[in-house]
C-alpha cells in the first residue's frame, strides 16, 4: 500500500495491572514511521520506551498489556492479528536488537545456526541454502572468516562480534522495521560508533526503517531523522533531529539538550560538571496531575499542576506537548 | 586438557559392559541355556570354567555374558522412556506454567511419594513377567528427578535473554523448547539419565532376583543372583561373578555420569578447543 506509512502509532495507552488496579505505564503515545525511516525514541530510564517497542511487536505480557489506541503495521492492526499472524511478523518483517549482546544469543549454539535458523524459520529455505545464507549474513555484518566463524559459539566471541551477529540475525530476513532497544549501550565506545554505523547503513542499503531507543539524545539525533522524547510514560515532544538541538521546544528537552557533552567545550573532556535536570522521574504509581514534568520544571504555573497540557502541532514541524513551550 | 579419570574409567567400564554383551556369542564358551551337563555341576572356577558352573553344570562365564544383554535393554531402554517422560512433561510445564504446571506438579509428587520399585512391582504384577514388562513397568516409573530438573531449569531458562530474543524473533514455542530450553539443560539431564541407568540396571536386578524379570532359564544377572541363593555357602562363584558384574556397570555409569557432567558444559568445551 502506497501513501500510508509503514508504522502507525495512535494514542497507545499500556496499561500496568498491579494486582489490586491499572495504572497507565504509557498513555496518549502517537508516533508514525515511513519506509526507510529513521525514528528515534528518547527518555530517561523507566519512561516507558521498552514497553512501546514490546506493544508493537505484540509482546507486552501480564502485568502489562494494551489498554487502549491502535497500532498499524502497513496499515494492518497488530492487535486484531492471531497469534501466528504476529508471529510471521516478528523477525521477519518486523526485527528487534537488543541491549545485551552477552545474553541475547543461546550459548549452547553456534552463531551460524542461529542466524540460519531463520532463513528456515520464516523463509522456508532448507538447512543447507540456509547454512549458506548465514555464512553471507556473517560477512554482510564485516565479521572477518565467516565461514569459520559461523561455527563459533557466542562466548568464543567478543561484545561487539556479538553484536554483529545479532544485527546479522535481525536483518536475515530482509525485514521493514529495525527496533534497536538500547543496542549498544553494553559496549564501550568506539565499539559502539562501529556498530551504530554498520546498522545504520545496511539499513539504509535495503531501506529498513529504524525504530531507535535510547536515553542517549545525541546518540538517537546522530543516527535518526526525526526524534520523539518521551518522559513519564509521554511523548512531550516529536521535531526533526536538527530542531531538536536548534531550538528545544519543551522545558525538559531543553534539558537534555544542555545536558549533553558539546565538541570541543570543557564539560567534552568531563572538566566541569554537565547541567542536569534537577529531581527524578516520578514512579508510575505517583504521576503527578496535570503536566507530569511540573515538579522539576522551572517555568511551570498553576495550569501546569492542574491540566495536562495537549499535544500541539507547531509551526517550524513537529509536535510538542507543553502549556508555555517555546 | 585434563585427564578425566572418572569420565575415563567410568566410560570403559561401560562400555566393556555393551561390548560383552553384544559379543557374548563369540566370547562364550558353551550356549548359555543348552549346555548343562551334570557332570559338571557345581565346578569351582578353573581353567576350564573361568567362572565355575552351576547345579545344572551351566557355564558361569558363558552365562554372565549373557545376561550383560538383558541388564543393559533393561537399563538403556527404560532410562530413556523415563528421559523423554520427564523432560517432555519437565519442560513444557516449566515453560508453560499455569493449569499444565499443576497437573505435572501433582503428577510428580505422586510419583515421588510412591517408591519407584514399589510401583513396578506393581505393574509386573499387572503385565506378568518378562523383558517387554520390565521395560513398561521401570520406564514408566522413574521419570520424575529428570522431570524435576527440566521443569525448574525451563523455569530459570525461560527467563533468560536468549529465550526472549527468540520469542521476538518469531520462533514458535514448540521451537523455543527444543532450540533453546532444550540444549541448554541437556547436561544434567544426562547425568541423571546416566545416574538412573545405573538405579535401572539395579532394579532389573532386584525384579528378576524376585521372579519378576526375564523367565529362566534364559540368565539375567538378577535371575543368575537369584536362582544362586540357596548355594550361596557351598558354590559362592555362582553369586560373586554376576554380583560382581552388576556391581562394576553400575559403578561405571556413576563414573560416567560424573564425567559427562564436565565435558557437556559448554564453557569447557571450548576451553579444550
Ligand atoms: N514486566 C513488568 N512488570 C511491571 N512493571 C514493568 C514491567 N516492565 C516494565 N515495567 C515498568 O514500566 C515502566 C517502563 O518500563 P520500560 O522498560 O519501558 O522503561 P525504559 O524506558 O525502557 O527504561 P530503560 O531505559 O531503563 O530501559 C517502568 O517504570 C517499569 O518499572
Ligand atoms: S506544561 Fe508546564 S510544567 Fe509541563 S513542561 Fe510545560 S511549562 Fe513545564
Ligand atoms: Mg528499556
Amino acid at each position: 500500500m502506497t501513501g500510508s506509512p509503514l508504522l502507525e502509532v495512535e494514542d497507545l495507552r499500556i496499561d500496568l495491572d498491579d494486582g489490586s488496579r491499572r495504572v497507565a505505564a504509557a498513555e496518549g503515545v502517537s508516533f508514525r514511521i515511513d519506509r526507510g525511516e529513521t525514528f528515534g525514541l528518547v527518555g530517561e530510564s523507566g519512561c516507558g520506551k521498552s514497553i512501546t517497542a514490546l506493544a508493537l511487536i505484540g509482546l507486552l505480557r501480564p502485568p502489562l498489556s494494551i489498554g487502549g489506541g491502535v497500532i498499524r503495521f502497513e496499515g494492518q492492526e497488530i492487535q486484531h492479528l492471531s497469534a501466528a499472524g504476529q508471529r510471521q511478523l516478528r523477525g521477519n518483517r518486523i526485527a528487534m536488537i537488543f541491549q545485551e549482546p552477552m545474553t541475547a544469543l543461546n550459548p549452547v549454539s553456534p552463531v551460524g545456526r542461529q542466524i540460519a535458523e531463520m532463513f528456515v524459520l520464516h523463509k522456508g529455505k532448507s538447512w543447507r541454502e540456509a547454512n549458506q545464507l548465514a555464512v553471507e549474513a556473517l560477512a554482510s555484518v564485516r565479521v572477518p572468516a565467516p565461514e569459520r566463524r559461523v561455527k563459533d559459539y557466542p562466548h568464543q566471541l567478543s561484545g561487539g562480534m556479538r553484536q554483529r551477529v545479532m544485527i546479522a540475525i535481525a536483518l536475515a530476513c530482509g525485514p521493514d522495521l529495525l527496533i534497536a532497544d538500547e543496542p549498544t549501550t553494553a559496549l564501550d565506545v568506539t565499539v559502539q560508533a562501529e556498530i551504530i554505523e554498520l546498522m545504520r547503513n545496511l539499513c539504509a542499503e535495503r531501506g529498513t526503517a529504524i525504530l531507535m531507543i535510547s536515553h542517549d539524545l545525541g546518540l538517537v539525533a546522530n543516527v535518526c531523522r526525526r526524534v520523539a522524547v518521551m518522559y513519564a510514560g509521554r511523548i512531550v515532544e516529536e521535531r526533526g533531529s536538527a530542531d531538536i538541538f536548534r531550538a528545544p521546544s519543551h522545558p525538559y528537552t531543553q534539558g537534555l539538550v544542555d545536558s549533553l557533552p558539546r565538541l570541543g567545550s570543557r564539560a567534552a573532556h568531563g572538566r566541569s560538571r554537565l547541567k542536569e535536570i534537577a529531581g527524578v522521574v516520578p514512579a508510575i504509581t505517583r504521576f503527578p496531575d496535570g503536566c507530569r514534568f511540573n515538579p522539576r520544571c522551572a517555568q511551570a504555573t498553576d495550569i501546569c499542576r492542574t491540566t495536562a497540557p495537549p499535544m500541539e502541532e507547531l509551526e517550524a514541524g513537529g509536535f510538542v506537548r507543553c502549556h508555555h513551550h517555546a | 586438557m585434563k585427564l578425566r579419570a572418572n569420565l575415563v574409567i567410568g566410560g570403559s567400564l561401560f562400555a566393556l559392559a555393551i561390548l560383552v554383551g553384544l559379543l557374548a556369542p563369540w566370547l562364550a564358551h558353551t550356549d548359555p541355556v543348552m549346555d548343562a551337563n551334570l557332570m559338571n555341576a557345581e565346578e569351582p572356577p578353573s581353567w576350564t570354567w573361568w567362572f565355575g558352573t552351576d547345579a545344572q553344570g551351566r557355564d558361569i562365564y558363558s552365562r554372565v555374558l549373557y545376561g550383560a544383554r538383558v541388564s543393559l535393554t533393561v537399563g538403556i531402554v527404560s532410562q530413556l522412556i523415563n528421559s523423554v517422560i520427564g523432560v517432555a512433561l519437565g519442560l513444557s510445564a516449566g515453560y508453560f506454567g499455569g493449569w499444565w504446571d499443576d497437573v505435572v506438579n501433582a503428577l510428580t509428587n505422586l510419583m515421588l511419594a510412591i517408591p519407584s520399585l514399589i510401583f513396578a512391582l506393581a505393574i509386573m504384577a499387572v503385565l506378568g513377567p518378562g523383558l517387554t514388562s520390565l521395560l513398561i513397568a521401570l520406564g514408566l516409573t522413574n521419570w520424575s528427578f529428570t522431570c524435576r530438573l527440566a521443569r525448574a531449569s525451563a523455569l530459570s531458562l525461560r527467563s533468560q535473554g536468549y529465550v526472549q530474543a527468540a520469542t521476538v524473533l518469531g520462533y514458535g514455542d514448540a521451537r523455543i523448547m527444543i532450540t533453546q530450553l532444550l540444549p541448554n539443560m541437556l547436561g544434567p539431564i544426562v547425568v541423571i539419565g546416566t545416574l538412573g541407568m545405573g538405579s535401572a540396571v539395579l532394579s532389573e536386578a532386584a525384579l528378576s532376583f524376585l521372579g519378576l524379570g526375564v523367565r529362566p532359564p534364559f540368565p539375567s544377572w538378577g535371575s543368575m543372583l537369584s536362582e544362586a541363593r540357596e548355594q550361596i555357602t557351598t558354590a559362592p562363584w555362582l553369586s560373586i561373578f554376576p554380583g560382581l558384574a552388576i556391581f562394576l556397570t553400575v559403578l561405571g555409569l556413576n563414573l560416567l555420569g560424573d564425567g559427562l557432567r564436565d565435558i557437556l558444559d559448554p564453557q569447557s568445551r571450548s576451553r579444550r578447543t
